[in-house]
């Protein structure tokens, strides 16, 4: 323990955050991500659980990281407080992540599950995706919300799934595109190779962007704009 | 106000306060049992929290931090579970992490590599022109209304009676924050020691749950 503790880390990595709600498979993002870019890029991993350390303990038993490069913050039984009103419990992780590995390239934060509101706040990450899944329901996209709506990324995960849960696969990427306003949404499915190289590349592009000094991290907003939309549309980008 | 403020973004809001353990435990039932917990916590490690948070606000106040090092190794002395020593530094680095950018003062970077939470409250009680007496009082209320609002996520409660108790406690808490206060002059070793022995093993057995709300 050093005195540097009290100061901001030499590097710093983009920081991209992955909310969403229960079970839609953010943690599985995370695995996927970390095995396929583990070779070109120093990644780091802090979860939120409200529970215990339930997700750092899959990703380390999934071995998709070096064990002590995945760390879990207990966000007691707030999580989305953990990544919007107060991050500091997060942002205190993330920075001594990097100081212990520096440089780290990218540091993955995932959100305590929770519902369609909770986004994070621009103070803790760079980035964000937002992850719903087929199985949750094929009219959740349509609901919008500000991940749905405002995150960097929407992911609509376990299109393989779509026959058996009676869900339009299409139609679920078309409602959610339409509730995104041309910002990218990417079906995914960890069995459908093309898909995962597509969500890397999302990876890979954000971190030049950001490794450029271009990029501008956006506030998806705390509340819901699309069943109540303003005039503009673009309650999103509210400061 | 602002130290006390539970909503104060410190990351306090993960903690119970031995609550849940309490709780799990059947220790803690029903509303006459909360006031009493909270009582008993107020008067042992509260005023322990309390007369350390005025210890340090009195040194910080005139530009001596010499005693730093004493005041974390009593405080440590009085902090028998491993894991509250572990949670009270986790709470005081992310308490000076908030505060030093919310109000940037050189005086926090004195604070060592991972202070105690009520160190870092009684300077940051200096540094925002407060008396010790206030930054016992700022300890004590903080601590208390925390346990307290966990009370709503662990009990079938209504949060107006859980109010009522906090109310009810705050001649209490006066009157703990002035002995704090008496105390915060002389030496670290002579500071209260009013310990619970009870919550040091609760919160042990607490970290070993499998499933639980809060951290602490």
């Amino acid at each position: 323990m050093h005195d540097d503790h009290t100061t901001a880390p030499k590097t710093r990595a983009l920081r991209l955050g992955v909310a969403g709600p229960v079970g839609t498979g953010k943690s599985s993002v995370i695995a996927t991500i970390c095995r396929h870019l583990r070779d070109e890029f120093a990644l780091g991993v802090i979860t939120n659980d409200i529970y215990t350390d339930e997700d750092a303990r899959f990703l380390k038993s999934a071995g998709v990281l070096p064990e002590e490069r995945i760390r879990a913050v207990e966000t007691g039984s707030c999580p989305h407080t953990a990544i919007r009103d107060d991050v500091t419990m997060n942002l205190m992780a993330v920075e001594d992540l990097e100081r212990d590995f520096a440089p780290l390239d990218i540091v993955l934060v995932e959100s305590g599950g929770d519902n369609l509101t909770a986004t994070f706040s621009p103070a803790l990450v760079d980035a964000q995706l937002f992850v719903l899944d087929v199985a949750g329901g094929g009219d959740v996209a349509r609901k919008g919300g500000p991940g749905i709506s405002g995150a960097d990324l929407l992911v609509i995960n376990k299109i393989d799934l779509g026959p058996h849960v009676d869900v339009d696969v299409d139609r679920m990427v078309a409602d959610a595109q339409k509730a995104r306003d041309g910002r990218p949404v990417l079906p995914l499915s960890r069995k459908q190779a093309d898909t995962v190289e597509k969500l890397c590349d999302w990876v890979r592009e954000m971190h030049k962007t950001y490794a450029g000094g271009d990029h501008v991290p956006v506030d998806p907003g705390p509340m819901a704009p699309h069943h109540h939309a303003h005039d503009d549309g673009h309650t999103h980008r509210h400061d | 106000m602002l130290l006390a403020d539970g909503r104060l973004p410190a990351g306090g809001y993960a903690h119970s306060g031995g609550l849940e353990p309490a709780v799990a435990a059947g220790r803690v039932t029903d509303m006459p049992g909360l006031e009493r917990f909270l009582i008993g916590r107020a008067q042992t490690t509260g005023l322990i929290a309390a007369a350390f948070a005025a210890a340090a606000c009195a040194r910080a106040g005139r530009g001596d931090f010499s005693d730093l090092p004493d005041l974390e190794a009593e405080l440590d002395a009085r902090t028998p579970s491993p894991e509250l020593r572990k949670i009270s530094r986790d709470l005081g680095r992310q308490l000076r992490r908030a505060l030093s950018s919310i109000h940037p003062d050189p005086r926090f970077e004195a604070l060592g590599a991972a202070p105690h939470q009520p160190i870092v409250m009684g300077v940051a009680a200096a540094v925002l022109g407060l008396a010790p007496q206030e930054a016992a009082m700022a300890s004590l209320h903080e601590s208390n209304s925390g346990a307290a609002a966990a009370a709503a996520k662990l009990m079938p409660v209504d949060p107006f009676n859980v109010h009522a108790i906090l109310a009810r406690m705050t001649s209490r808490l006066d009157t703990l924050a002035a002995q704090a206060a008496a105390a915060a002059e002389g030496p670290p070793s002579d500071l209260p020691s009013t310990g619970a022995p009870l919550s040091d093993i609760a919160a042990e057995h607490h970290r070993r749950r499998d499933v639980r709300l809060f951290a602490s």
